[in-house]
């Protein structure tokens, strides 16, 4: 059912991870993905899968949920490592395994160099998205907005509308479910007059969609003009001075947060200067 | 197994899958016979699975166990039967309006029956045919569903589930949000579809008053059990009971109650207020 699309997947919780403030969160995994293109061998790449992991654990989210969210990319590490696997190869590369093809003479050869690169873009793929994946199971929309909207505010001085985005980041999640919902209701109403969503060739399929997005865009303009009424007739006007009903405040624990991922960065850019890179 | 018998669910049970493992039933155990051509009304307080219910009938849902048979024939026998099942089943959602696409209300009456693969000249009679009976003006067809108003979006897009000349006919609420005006007019539809094609009708509908105007029979559905299924005057007596489970009895029906208490002897069996008329001359 169409209701399976998480998004903006929360966990609630009260971890270290939970409590932290939005903003720190949000520069620090930004900070965290840039160590982890900095990271040059496998043993600094170690450290950050073990950083990323510890942060796994702290954070007491179920690690099944954390595996559900790595599963959309698993084709994508698939694909990647094949490709890796195969097209690294020149003068100074040495065979690890070759398998003959039987068709123009055509060698497959499986490279050591190929091997390595295929392990090392897969782990820090799966870091990047495991760490980002944790700051949206720790953090609530409203409050990852929140946080953006603060990282932003400098640019308000260049008279960019920093409240305006976030206002219409926080609706546009708000609706999601919404929209799901209506899209299960619109596409059960069609079915019940006998529409086919299931089967026949994609573009009958493209054309069976046609009765549903038709209503649904409707009905999601029709909400945006009422949302619209709503909020003006309580004068809201999108200026940028606006406060939030939640205050972010920095405390010890981000503090903290943040020393251990300059301590993490300092590691792993010592560990590429020691064994040198490789990548 | 009986044959004027038109829908049949037996032990019907059935659970969401987002609720939670150990989230209770959305229906348990639900067993019912309906009657070829009869209307059954369906109520029960909110939340207790009507919906939920009545989407088993044309196999959008799939019951976690037990069986569903229209026409004696279990719909999820195979993919052809459960195709069979969408057009001999109409169902018609709460607020249907909010399903219109087409270019013109013509078009989107004509939706269902093209979908069942009938000749254009077979379609266009019984478009014809369905915004007469939904008693939808004419020069209506020709316009956008966006020109009309509620009233008639609503009727329209009950008449897009008529068309396709259903064996059995489902109104999930079809009355919610409507004018006493356009209550009105819905009722005089549902006796029309009824008188002119004889048809199976399951009407869900939170207005006692409705019920007791239309009914042959009537189910109570409480927390996903069927705890009451009998005739309007079979279940409106046990007028204690309804209230424990949310629901009520047609006013009319509390009025003459009220009255009896009060030692005025008027008949306890007033659900209408055509009947309530009659008991009233009848005393005077
Ligand atoms: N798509 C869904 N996914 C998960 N749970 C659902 C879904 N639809 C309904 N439910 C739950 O199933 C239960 C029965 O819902 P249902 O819509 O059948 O009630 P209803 O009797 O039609 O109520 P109402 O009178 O308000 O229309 C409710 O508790 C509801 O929360
Ligand atoms: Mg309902």
């Amino acid at each position: 059912m169409i209701r399976d699309i998480t998004i903006g997947q929360y966990f609630a919780g009260d971890s270290p991870l939970h409590r932290c403030d939005a903003r720190m969160k949000l520069a620090l995994t930004f900070a965290f993905m840039i160590v982890i293109f900095v990271c040059g061998n496998f043993f600094s790449l170690g450290l950050i899968a073990l950083a990323a992991l510890a942060l796994a654990l702290l954070s007491r989210v179920p690690g099944g949920m954390l595996l559900r969210s790595l599963r959309p990319i698993v084709m994508l590490v698939v694909f990647t490592s094949v490709l890796n696997l195969l097209y690294t190869t020149d003068e100074n590369t040495h065979a690890l395994l070759q398998i003959p093809l039987h068709f123009r003479g055509w060698v497959i050869t499986v490279t050591r160099e190929g091997a390595f690169t295929a392990i090392f873009t897969t782990v820090r793929i799966l870091c990047l998205l495991l760490v980002s994946s944790l700051l949206t199971y720790t953090t609530t929309p409203s409050m990852l907005t929140a946080g953006l909207e603060h990282l932003l505010k400098p640019l308000a001085k260049l008279r960019v509308p920093v409240a305006a985005f976030a206002m219409m980041m926080t609706l546009a999640l708000r609706f999601v479910p919404t929209l799901v919902e209506e899209t299960d209701r619109i596409m059960n109403a069609q079915k019940s007059r006998g529409s086919n969503l299931e089967t026949g060739s994609l573009l009958q399929r493209v054309k069976a969609f046609v009765p549903v997005l038709v209503p649904l865009f409707i009905s999601a303009f029709r909400r945006a003009a009422e949302l619209a009424n709503a909020m003006e007739s309580r004068c809201y006007t999108g200026t940028n001075e606006r406060t939030g009903m939640k205050q972010l405040r920095l405390r010890a624990r981000d503090y903290i947060a943040l020393s251990a991922v300059l301590l993490l960065l300092g590691g792993v850019v010592t560990l590429n200067v020691f064994f040198g890179k490789i990548v | 197994m009986n044959a004027s018998v038109s829908v049949e669910l037996q032990e019907l049970c059935f659970r969401y899958p987002h609720g939670g493992k150990d989230a209770p039933h959305t229906l348990e155990g639900v067993t019912l016979a309906v009657e070829r051509g009869s209307l059954l009304a369906i109520i029960g307080h909110t939340g207790s699975g009507k919906s939920t219910l009545v989407q088993h009938l044309n196999a959008l849902l799939k019951p976690s166990a037990g069986t569903v048979l229209i026409e004696g024939k279990n719909i999820h026998e195979n993919k052809h039967a459960i195709r069979e099942a969408r057009f001999r089943v109409g169902l018609c959602f709460q607020y249907p309006e909010y399903q219109l696409f087409e270019e013109t209300v013509e078009k989107d009456i004509a939706y269902g029956p093209k979908n069942m693969e009938l000749p254009a000249g077979e379609i266009a009679a019984r478009v014809h045919r369905a915004a007469g009976l939904v008693g939808l003006d004419a020069a209506l067809l020709p316009k956008s569903p966006l020109e009309l108003s509620g009233g008639e979006k609503r009727r329209a897009a009950v008449a897009g589930v008529v068309a396709m000349e259903p064996q059995v006919l489902v109104l999930d609420e079809p009355t919610a949000g409507l004018d006493p005006h356009g209550r009105g007019q819905m009722h005089a539809m549902i006796r029309r579809f009824r008188r002119e094609t004889g048809r199976t009708v399951l009407l869900i509908s939170h207005s006692m008053e409705d019920v007791a105007a239309l009914a042959d029979r009537v189910l109570v559905l409480d927390r996903g059990h069927a705890a009451m299924h009998g005739t309007p005057a079979q279940v409106f007596a046990r007028a204690a009971e309804l209230e424990a489970m949310g629901l009520s009895v047609p006013p009319v029906t509390r009025i003459f109650r009220l009255l009896r208490e009060k030692g005025v002897n008027v008949p306890a069996e007033v659900f209408t207020v055509a009947q309530a008329e009659e008991a009233i001359r009848g005393l005077l």
